[in-house]
Parts: C-alpha cells; sequence; structure tokens
C-alpha cells in the first residue's frame, strides 16, 4: 500500500479530532459514531492491522473507512510531521479496497456508473448542459475562461439553479465564459477520493486532452471539488491551467464596485467547504464577496476556516450516504451550529455542501428559519 | 447479535454498541507497551443513568465493565484484562455548570481537558484549571481518577486535590454523591467537613466505581504568563534550586527536563518556570522575586538563566504542550511510554542518572522530565523512552528499562504514579499489610462479584 512506511507512527494521541481551540469533536465521522475506530487515529491503527492480517476486510471495516468525508481536519490539526499525509493514507487504503474488489455497494455503484455514464446519476451526456438552457452561457468556443461545473451542479436540480446563478452572474459581470455541455465529463475528485485511481486517471487524462485540444487556458470552477483535482491533482498529469474558484473571480470585480449592488439586509453565517478552505486555502474570496453587500451581517459560527466543521459530503460521502441519517449526522450538526449564530442564511460555495444543508434543514423542521444559499445567489438578490 | 449485546443495544442505542472485530482491536490496547486483551462488547453511552443499567447488566451476568476516558495513561489501565463491556464515557461531555465565585466546575465524566480549557477561555476568562500536558481528549475524571498532574500542581498538588465532588455508578449500580453535594446542592468539597469518601474511588482505576460527574476547582487566570529556564550541569542541586524557587511561592509551574539530543541539552538540566501577571509589574515582580532566589547559584557559577528564545515561548506556554506528544515520533515509530514514580524531590539527582543508564543499556531515546507537586512536597519523575512501533525489538528493550524503573523506583522511596498491574502487583507486595488488608476489605465490600475493571487493584 502506498504510504505504508508511515501508518505505524499514529501514536492515537487524539488531537486530529478537535478543532484547534479544543472546543469540540470536529471530524465528522468521530462526531456521529463516537468510537474510536470511526477517528482518524483509529483508522490508522485499523488500517495497521489490516495490512497485518490482524483484522479482515469486512462490512464494518468498509464503513470505517469509507465514512472519512476526507475534510482534512486531521491534517490541520495532527501533532505529527506526516500530518499531511492523513488523507492521502486513507485513500491509498481505499485504493487498496478497491484493487481487491472488497468495498461497500454504494461505493461500487457509484464508480459503476462515473465509468459508465460519465456522471454519477446515470444520466446522458446530452443533458449534462440543459441547466443552461435559457441562460446567456454559451459552449466554450474560445472565451477566456473555461467554466466548469462538474456532476452535482449539471444533474442536480437545486445545485442545477446554483449553477444557473453563477453562470447567469459571471456573464453580467463581463466574464467571458463558456461551458463545455455535453462535452464536459467528471473531474474525478471524489472517484480519486474513493481509491479509484485507474478510472480517475483515465477521467484526468482525457480531461487534460479536451481542455488543451480545445485551447483552454483558464478554468472557473462552479464546485471546490473540481477545482481541487485541477488545481492539486491534474498538474502531475500534465494538466497546468490557471484554475480558480467562481468566488474567487468573483471577488475582486464586486470590491471593485464594477458590479453595483443594491442594499439586502440579511444574517448570513459562512459555511467553508472543505475542498475550498482546508484543501486549497481560500476562506477569504466569498466572505469578501458578502462583507461586500449593504446590509449582510456576517456572523461566524464558532466553527469556521481552518475549523470548520464538514458537511459530511465530501469524500464521496455525498453519494454513498455512509455518514447520512440521525440527529448526529454531519450535516444536521453543522445546520444547529448555524442556527446557534442567529443568521437567517447559511452562505455556502459549494454545491454538495448546499445540498446537504438543504437536506439538514429539512431534517431539523427548519425550514422557515434557516435558508441555504449559495454565496452567487445571494449576490443575485442584491444586483442593482 | 448476542443477548448481551441487545440488551446493551437497548440501553444505548444500537449505534453506540459493538461487539465487532474493528472496535475489539481498538479497544483491546492502548498507545502504550502492554499486552492487548479483547473486549466483548464496547458502549458508548450518554446519561449516568445508562452506565447505572450497563452496570447492574454486568452485575446480573457476571460480566466485568471497564470505563475508558481517553486511554492516555498508557500503562494498560483501559486494556480489559479479562475480557467484558469497554464503556468509553467520550459522549458524556458537558459541562454542566460553572461557580464563577465559589471558583469550581461540575462536568461529565468524558469531558475532555480540551474542552474545559476551551469553554473557560471563552465564558470565564478570569477562570482556568489544572491542564495536564496529556493530550487535549484526556477526559478530567479519568485524570483525576489516576491522580493526574497538570498546570496549577505546584500551587495546589495532584489534580485529583482539586476535586470538588464525585457522582460514581457504584457496582452494584446506584448512582452515589461524594463530598458537600451529598448534603448541599453545592459542589464545594469533595470531602471536609464530612469523612472523605473521595479516597474510595480516586486512585482506583474503575475497580471501585465509575466516576460519572466531576466537580472540579477552577483557580485565577491572570492576564499574562512568562517562562524562565534556569540551566544547571549539576544535578545534586536541583533539589536545592527547586527549594529556593518554591519558597518565593511566585512560581505557577516547576518542571525539570533534561535529554540527550539535541545536544544542545545534554548534560544540562532546565528548570522551566512559569509565572502570571494581571499586569506587567506583577510579572515583573515575580521574575525579580525568582531571579534573587537563584542568585547564588549564579555567583558560584553553577547555572544560569537560559534565553529563551521568542520563538521557543508559544511552545512552551501552550496548554497542552502538543511537543510533549510529539517524543512519540521521536524514532519515526508513534510511540513513547514512560514510567512517573512520585518520590522526594531530593531524589531527582539518582533519577536522571538513572535514567541516561538505562537509556545507554538499552541503546534507547530517553527523556526525563520532573513536575513538582505541592511546594516541593514531592514530584513525578517520568523516566520517558520513545520507541518504533515497527520495530519489536525496541518496544521490548523500552519494556525491560521500564521494568527496571519500577524496580528502582519502589527501592529509592518512590511510588507508583498510574501503575501497571505489574505495578500494582509490586506496589501491594511492598505495602503495610493492615492497609493491603484495608484496601482488600473496601473492593469486596464494595463490588463483591469483583466485575469492576478486574486485575487492577485486586488484593489477593
Amino acid at each position: 500500500m502506498r504510504y505504508e512506511e508511515i501508518v505505524h507512527r499514529c501514536f492515537r494521541c487524539g488531537y486530529c479530532k478537535f478543532t484547534s481551540d479544543y472546543s469540540d469533536f470536529n471530524c465528522p465521522s468521530y462526531r456521529k459514531f463516537f468510537f474510536e475506530s470511526y477517528s482518524p487515529g483509529g483508522r490508522m491503527w485499523l488500517i495497521q492491522a489490516w495490512l497485518n492480517d490482524e483484522i479482515k476486510n469486512s462490512d464494518r471495516f468498509q464503513e470505517i473507512l469509507f465514512s472519512c468525508a476526507t475534510c482534512a481536519n486531521c491534517v490541520e490539526h495532527c501533532v505529527f510531521t506526516f500530518s499531511d499525509d492523513l488523507v492521502n493514507i486513507f485513500t491509498a487504503a481505499r485504493e487498496e479496497m478497491v484493487n481487491k474488489g472488497v468495498i461497500p455497494p454504494g461505493v461500487r455503484d457509484y464508480l459503476k456508473n462515473i465509468n459508465i455514464s460519465g456522471n454519477p446519476y446515470k444520466e446522458p451526456a446530452d443533458e449534462r448542459g440543459r441547466w443552461a438552457d435559457g441562460t446567456p452561457v454559451e459552449t466554450y468556443d474560445g472565451q477566456e475562461y473555461l467554466f466548469y461545473i462538474g456532476c452535482v451542479g449539471s444533474y442536480d436540480e437545486r445545485a442545477k439553479k446554483i449553477a444557473r446563478a453563477v453562470g447567469d452572474f459571471l456573464i453580467r459581470a463581463g466574464v467571458s465564459i463558456g461551458i463545455l455541455g455535453n462535452r464536459e465529463t467528471c473531474d474525478g475528485n471524489e472517484v480519486r477520493a474513493l481509491g479509484e485511481m485507474g478510472l480517475f486517471r483515465f477521467l484526468a487524462e482525457q480531461n487534460i486532452a479536451l481542455f488543451k485540444g480545445l485551447g483552454v487556458k483558464k478554468i472557473i470552477t462552479l464546485d471546490p471539488h473540481a477545482f481541487n483535482a485541477f488545481k492539486q491533482e491534474y498538474p502531475g498529469l500534465g494538466g497546468e491551467f490557471e484554475t480558480y474558484h467562481y468566488t474567487q473571480i468573483l471577488a475582486p470585480l464586486i470590491q471593485s464596485g464594477k458590479i453595483p449592488l443594491k442594499e439586502y439586509r440579511a444574517t448570513i453565517t459562512y459555511h467553508d467547504p472543505c475542498y475550498l478552505g482546508r484543501h486549497n486555502s481560500e476562506y477569504d474570496s466569498p466572505r469578501k464577496i458578502l462583507k461586500s453587500i449593504p446590509g449582510v451581517e456576517l456572523i461566524e459560527m464558532d466553527q469556521n476556516r481552518e475549523n470548520a466543521f464538514c458537511c459530511g459530503g465530501g469524500g464521496g460521502n455525498f453519494f454513498t450516504d455512509i455518514l447520512g441519517g440521525g440527529e448526529d449526522s454531519p450535516n444536521r450538526i453543522r445546520v444547529r451550529q448555524a442556527l446557534d449564530t442567529g443568521a437567517q442564511i447559511i452562505a455556502v460555495s459549494c454545491p454538495q455542501c448546499a445540498k446537504m444543508l438543504d437536506d439538514a434543514v429539512k431534517a431539523e423542521e427548519l425550514e422557515g428559519k434557516l435558508e441555504v444559499l449559495e454565496v452567487a445567489e445571494i449576490v443575485t438578490r442584491a444586483l442593482a | 447479535m448476542s443477548d448481551i449485546t441487545l440488551s446493551l443495544a437497548e440501553i444505548v442505542g444500537e449505534g453506540y454498541v459493538s461487539d465487532k472485530e474493528e472496535e475489539v482491536y481498538l479497544y483491546a490496547r492502548d498507545p502504550g507497551l502492554m499486552p492487548a486483551h479483547e473486549p466483548d462488547y464496547v458502549v458508548v453511552p450518554q446519561t449516568a443513568e445508562e452506565i447505572q443499567k450497563i452496570v447492574r447488566l454486568a452485575n446480573k451476568e457476571k460480566i466485568p465493565v471497564v470505563p475508558m476516558g481517553a486511554g492516555m495513561a498508557l500503562t494498560g489501565l483501559i486494556i480489559p484484562l479479562k475480557g467484558g463491556i469497554v464503556i468509553d464515557m467520550k459522549r458524556m461531555n458537558k459541562i454542566l455548570e460553572v461557580h464563577e465565585k465559589a471558583r469550581h466546575v461540575i462536568v461529565e465524566g468524558g469531558t475532555s481537558h480540551g474542552l474545559l480549557k476551551s469553554y473557560l477561555e471563552k465564558n470565564y476568562p478570569r477562570l482556568r484549571h489544572s491542564i495536564p500536558d496529556s493530550p487535549s481528549t484526556a477526559t478530567i475524571a479519568a485524570n483525576v481518577m489516576i491522580h493526574g498532574q497538570g498546570r496549577l500542581t505546584q500551587q495546589y498538588g495532584f489534580n485529583s486535590d482539586m476535586v470538588t465532588g464525585l457522582e460514581v455508578v457504584l457496582p452494584s449500580g446506584e448512582i452515589c454523591k461524594i463530598g458537600s453535594c451529598a448534603v448541599s446542592p453545592d459542589w464545594f468539597s469533595k470531602g471536609a467537613p464530612l469523612p472523605d469518601l473521595s479516597g474510595l474511588f480516586l486512585g482506583w482505576f474503575g475497580a471501585t466505581g465509575i466516576i460519572t460527574r466531576v466537580g472540579l476547582g477552577l483557580y485565577p487566570r491572570k492576564r499574562m504568563r512568562d517562562v524562565e529556564i534556569f540551566v544547571t550541569d549539576r544535578e545534586d542541586l536541583v533539589p536545592d534550586i527547586v527549594f529556593e524557587l518554591t519558597h518565593t511561592e511566585m512560581t505557577e509551574d516547576i518542571v525539570i527536563f533534561s535529554q540527550p539530543l539535541p545536544l544542545i541539552f545534554k548534560g544540562n538540566h532546565h528548570v522551566t518556570m512559569f509565572i502570571t501577571g494581571d499586569t506587567e509589574e506583577e510579572l515583573e515582580f515575580k521574575r525579580k522575586m525568582v531571579w534573587d532566589a537563584l542568585d547564588g547559584f549564579i555567583k558560584s557559577k553553577d547555572g544560569g538563566f537560559m534565553w529563551v528564545q521568542p520563538a521557543m515561548k508559544p511552545t512552551l506556554l501552550e496548554m497542552p504542550q502538543r511537543s510533549v506528544t510529539r517524543f512519540a515520533d521521536v524514532k519515526k515509530g508513534g510511540g513513547f511510554e514512560y514510567s512517573g514514580p512520585i518520590l522526594l524531590v531530593e531524589r531527582y539527582p539518582e533519577c536522571t542518572r538513572k535514567a541516561e543508564e538505562l537509556s545507554s543499556k538499552y541503546n534507547l531515546g530517553y527523556s526525563g522530565m520532573a513536575r513538582i507537586i505541592g511546594k516541593g512536597h514531592c514530584m513525578m519523575y517520568g523516566f520517558a523512552f520513545t520507541f518504533n512501533r515497527a520495530d519489536p525489538d525496541m518496544m521490548d528493550r523500552v519494556r525491560k528499562a521500564l521494568h527496571e524503573v519500577s524496580d528502582y523506583a519502589l527501592d529509592i522511596g518512590g511510588v507508583f504514579w498510574k501503575a501497571t498491574v505489574e505495578e500494582q502487583r509490586m506496589a501491594l507486595d511492598r505495602m503495610d499489610p493492615h492497609t493491603r488488608n484495608l484496601m482488600k476489605m473496601i473492593k469486596q465490600n464494595l463490588d463483591p462479584n469483583g466485575i469492576m475493571n478486574p486485575g487492577n487493584w485486586e488484593v489477593t
């Protein structure tokens, strides 16, 4: 297994479970299950035991490994020098399980669907760009930026609204963008996180070839997961593109006053997506946008920025739902944290987080009290 | 699922009980070097009432019960030596009440030191508690149960001395209050003026009951903290230095460390003292008192104050000190264990020489660290050895070194802290027979079926 030489070095001290001020457990799977086995340290010891043939690959072991949301809270708070590799180690263990063909059914189905359809929803590619119907967003044809949507923004009904809001806004702001439409396929971020490295490589190489063939130099992503794949993983496979999350493009435009905004009175708390925040250190752009809206009061949750609590959708859990269900599911915990701030709106900058938190608002019966909105949707409400 | 698993699931909910291989594997061991023993079941309860039901079930079925905090004692105290039910307490982590003026807090039995620290800093910035240097996940109940020490130990004694009340589930299943809270709504004293029954539980490692609530004394939190390090290469002078320092009553905490690496530390004893103040003037006054107290050692050229680089201060001043945990990876192997006998401060010179001798004999990386308890009444001397989990030979050498420490500590008048089962037996063998018999009577009367963390403090 990759990283095998590191696994035994975990002391299981538990710093990885916390926020930096120790105010709460911040590992979503530990917080849900509360057994040591579901904590990063527990996983490390169990992986070592599995490698030593002391335990077998059971349904429980699979649940333990695949319930990791790859949120990187452990990377942020582990005290040891190998902390940067913690998520990589969990991914490598998943890779071993994938290679041996013993993985949870939900993971298997997700990977199969991506392999067959290029998306997890088993939808035809022709439907992929339909979200843009009726918007001024056009197909990519040499525009300055490729606007890459990703599977969730392309097919999920809630996320499609977000794609439209962001696309609309970028056009209004005068940003030159084009989409791939039915030529777009999965970016592979979750495929990689779930350990199917062969399929990830295939998707990445296919995307890189397509982007290069079209002359793409700059990419704006809707989804932080795609942003992470393009920024962190594609360069190693020959895909060097100037990649931005859409909030990074909008923030300077709004701050410069090029896009006039009217007053929009709202109390808002911002949820940091893990793949934008901890994985790529982008905490400020979404906040700059929100703070630029006259009338908006931005209140932070106690667990924010590098201490943000994951919505539970990362690492493929958005699709496999291993972390879902019950009061202690991470999305419901996160919504309660947002409620504690007194905010009316949870702002997000990730379609997966939006969907996860939307579901949690319903489960917590907070509709009417809390609204989940993408940053671009909030800005749209404030357009003069 | 077995009948017991089903019964436990009825008590705590199906999601919080496991008899699966993964939990059985993990809860069979702690991060130290003690041999693994598998539990039959692991449960994660949320209330004292659930624990009450678990204990009653265990009593009925004659199944052992082992309470567990974070498992950071490293001496195997949470390893279920005779199987049974491990009760992971960490889901019971609520801070129930802070009495600001009376300076105490009541917390649930799985509350971590990290959580309390964070809570007080945010809500009661003038209050603090005695934070140990074990990782922040270490629980308050387990820490007082093992007579842990912390940042305020030099001023106020063992962390268990700071307990102001307990709620305990007895082996019979009754929930029992200990201290003033037994007759009053207020948790200001663990014993006095009543008979102090806390001794029936503190130090017993769960062999007489499970702590479900702790009242803990809080102390003034000054606005500023600083650290000074006095360095001497004469270990024989350390007890005198400590005597002078404790006489000033100016320090928050005193620890002395020595280690062979990096080489800049080798051969020296670093008397590390922390001072606090609400103003620069207060801090400066205390600093001057400390300097004056050690002036004689400077004049005789036996030591001097080390310049503590600004970059080094955050590491020294943080609570808990994460650098202590990092010692586990010195050998790139994720392990360390230490024996920390409690003994007189005047034993420091021979302890530090012994640590060096054992390190050389067994070819091990080591660190020696003494924490002063009370005004020099005693100290914990930690003989700490780091090891690589992937190197069984190194692990075995650490075991042998620690075994020698155990023999040695008893011989020089020490008493084991958080004693391993073997050390417990050694201590019982050495113990006054009337005291040993008293312990036997207490255990037999409280836990006639012998279900509570069996193997620990067993008087045969």
